[in-house]
This record gives C-alpha cells, sequence and structure tokens, in this order.
C-alpha cells in the first residue's frame, strides 16, 4: 500500500521563469547594464522603434540588443547598421522570450563582447500582447506598443501587459488622421489598470515623441547608474 | 506557461530525498493573468505524458479579481475586459487583493519512487 502525502508548496507556477530572470538582472547589475523589455503585438513598430533609437542614443549609449522577435535574418540586419551588436535568438515557435532564452543572449554578450562596457540592452520579444507580460527576462522596466491602428479597446482586452509596463508608447500616431481613433481613451483605458505608467505617443515617420522617449530612456539608465552598487532600483 | 510550470515541478521533483511520484498537482490561478485554465490542462496532460509527471492530475482553483478601492475604501469587482477603475468613484485600479495569482498551492504524492521515468522535459 502507498502512503500519500501532501505537499504544502505556495509557490509560483512561473518560479524557475521568475529564478531565472532574478539571475539575468543581477548580470545587469553586476555590469552597470539597464535591461529594458520592448513587447507588442506583431507590427506595432518595435524594430523601427529600435532603429530610431539607435540611431539617437548610440553617441550617448553603448547599447545591445537582444532580438526575439525574429522572422528572418532581415529584422537584425537592419538593426547592426547602427553598429551595435545584435544578437539574435532563436525563439521557433515560442509565442514569448523566457529567461532562459535571455541568459543565452547574455552568455553571447559575456563572452563575444566586453560586458562592462556597456550602459543598455534592449531586449524586442516576440510580437504577442499576452504571454510575455508574465514572463520576466531579467529586465528593469518593461515597455509596451500599442499602434493606433490595433483600436482603443486593447489595453481592456489584454490588461496584463497593460498594467505590468512602466512606458506605453502608443504607436504610428500619424496614422490618427485617417482612423475612427481618440488617443485619449486609450490613454484612459490604460489610466484604468496603470496609473503610473509614462505615456508617450510616437510616430516613427514624423518623429513626434521620440525624443520624449530618448529622454524617458536616458532616465532610466541614469537612475541606474547614480545609485550605489548593489543596490536595486524599483 | 506549461513548460514553466513543469520546469518548477521538476526542481521541486529533483530537490526531494527519494523522487516521488506526483498524482495530483494543486493549482490556484487568477483571473487577472494570462492563464486560460481549460488550455493548461490540455497543454499539462500531453506534455507530461512519459515523463516524471505521467498520470499526475492537474486541479485549478480560479480566484476572481477583487481590487480594493482606496479612495471609498471598500473592495470592488472590476469585469475583466470592459471597466477596471472603481465603478463609484472611478479611481483606477491600484491596489490588487486577488486575481494575479499563480501559484503551486500544494503537491499530491506517493512514497513510492519512479526509477523507470527519466526527467527529460
Amino acid at each position: 500500500m502507498h502512503q500519500t502525502f501532501d505537499a504544502a508548496l505556495g509557490i509560483n507556477l512561473l518560479h524557475a521563469n521568475q529564478a531565472g530572470a532574478d539571475h539575468n538582472r543581477s548580470h545587469f547589475d553586476q555590469w552597470g547594464i539597464t535591461c529594458l523589455n520592448i513587447m507588442s503585438s506583431p507590427g506595432a513598430g518595435k524594430t523601427v522603434l529600435l532603429e530610431r533609437t539607435l540611431a539617437a542614443l548610440t553617441q550617448q549609449l553603448k547599447i545591445a540588443v537582444i532580438e526575439g522577435d525574429m522572422t528572418t535574418e532581415l529584422d537584425a540586419e537592419r538593426l547592426r547598421q547602427y553598429g551595435v551588436p545584435v544578437i539574435a535568438i532563436n525563439t521557433g515557435r515560442s509565442c514569448h522570450l523566457d529567461s532562459k532564452m535571455v541568459a543565452g543572449g547574455i552568455h553571447v554578450l559575456e563572452h563575444k563582447y566586453n560586458p562592462t562596457e556597456f550602459d543598455l540592452v534592449l531586449v524586442e520579444n516576440v510580437g504577442n500582447l499576452v504571454c510575455p507580460a508574465e514572463f520576466e527576462v531579467g529586465e528593469h522596466a518593461k515597455v509596451a506598443l500599442l499602434s493606433v491602428a490595433e483600436g482603443e479597446d486593447k489595453p481592456l482586452k489584454y490588461p496584463v501587459m497593460f498594467q505590468e509596463a512602466d512606458c506605453l508608447l502608443i504607436s504610428k500616431t500619424d496614422l490618427v488622421p485617417y482612423l475612427d481613433i481618440d488617443l485619449n481613451q486609450i490613454a484612459a483605458n490604460v489610466r484604468q489598470m496603470n496609473p503610473a505608467a509614462t505615456i508617450i505617443p510616437i510616430s516613427a515617420k514624423t518623429g513626434e515623441g521620440l525624443q520624449t522617449w530618448f529622454d524617458w530612456v536616458q532616465a532610466q539608465v541614469l537612475a541606474r547608474n547614480t545609485v550605489s552598487p548593489g543596490a536595486t532600483v524599483t | 506557461m506549461t513548460k514553466a510550470l513543469i520546469v518548477t515541478l521538476r526542481d521541486w521533483w529533483e530537490a526531494q530525498p527519494e523522487p516521488p511520484q506526483i498524482s495530483r498537482v494543486h493549482l490556484i490561478v487568477g483571473k487577472f493573468t494570462c492563464v486560460e485554465p481549460v488550455s493548461l490542462q490540455f497543454a499539462f496532460e500531453v506534455q507530461t505524458r512519459h515523463s516524471f509527471l505521467a498520470g499526475a492530475e492537474l486541479a485549478i482553483q480560479e480566484t476572481p479579481l477583487i481590487a480594493f478601492c482606496h479612495t471609498c475604501q471598500q473592495e470592488y469587482t472590476p469585469e475583466i475586459g470592459i471597466q477596471y477603475a472603481c465603478p463609484s468613484c472611478n479611481s483606477p485600479m491600484e491596489d490588487i487583493r486577488s486575481g494575479r495569482e499563480l501559484k503551486i498551492d500544494r503537491i499530491e504524492y506517493c512514497s513510492e519512487p519512479t526509477p523507470t521515468y527519466a526527467p527529460n522535459l
């Protein structure tokens, strides 16, 4: 007769992923790197945002990209033109990056480059508004993009993503004249569940809002570089 | 998500002095998460075949989304997909009291170890 036992665990279902994310973050902290996790649905403009960001900030900051949203090598090639390391992660058919995949990217950064030289790692997640919100990869802040063409209701329908975001970029604002969309309503819907998020309307086409975004990124890096080593910024 | 759960369970399983036969895993899953219990049940069943979790049942208890409004000093139930702010005063949902859980509550297992299964997931 087998005896049956009952073990009370009370641990998070994502415990293993969380432990990996904390480990990744401790590497970033040790090297003085700020890591941003950039998430959105497919086609909201993550890659073009990275292009504009690299073009604007590579003079001031040493940046590397960990590229998870790669359907072809073309995306990575687009970004390599800016002279920064682009570490492509083979996500297969995964719908999100997890901390183990990003650990693979960190391993490349550590062994192919001198990680202490870097200030900023931008992680481009897989295009998806659902799963990436639950899987930390070791980032210091989460950035979500929502393009105006996706509709005002998306923050209400995919609330976890928008509740978790530290910064929300409302992208493709140049399209607003052609759509029945109310930017204020998008912002109001996000504010219902996330009053603290920084919300920046941007257009990679016209340049609207990009300087505000660059300033936000630089402020994130600065905030982490001015605290004593080992301290955590939340 | 299923893979993440299995990895977490495997870590626990491997940490036991004698890896036990797990018969049932009790989860608490909040409504304000990215987990759909029906899909998780199905994926768990498929992905645990021929593994250390073969035959283990997944028991999922869902918890409702409950928020606390500090202005009104009372709890309310946001309508997921429609309205998250406080229905009385419109304050944003800032304090989630329930609904964000993704927890392995407890594991039922037998003392008999299962040496024939390799944790090959």
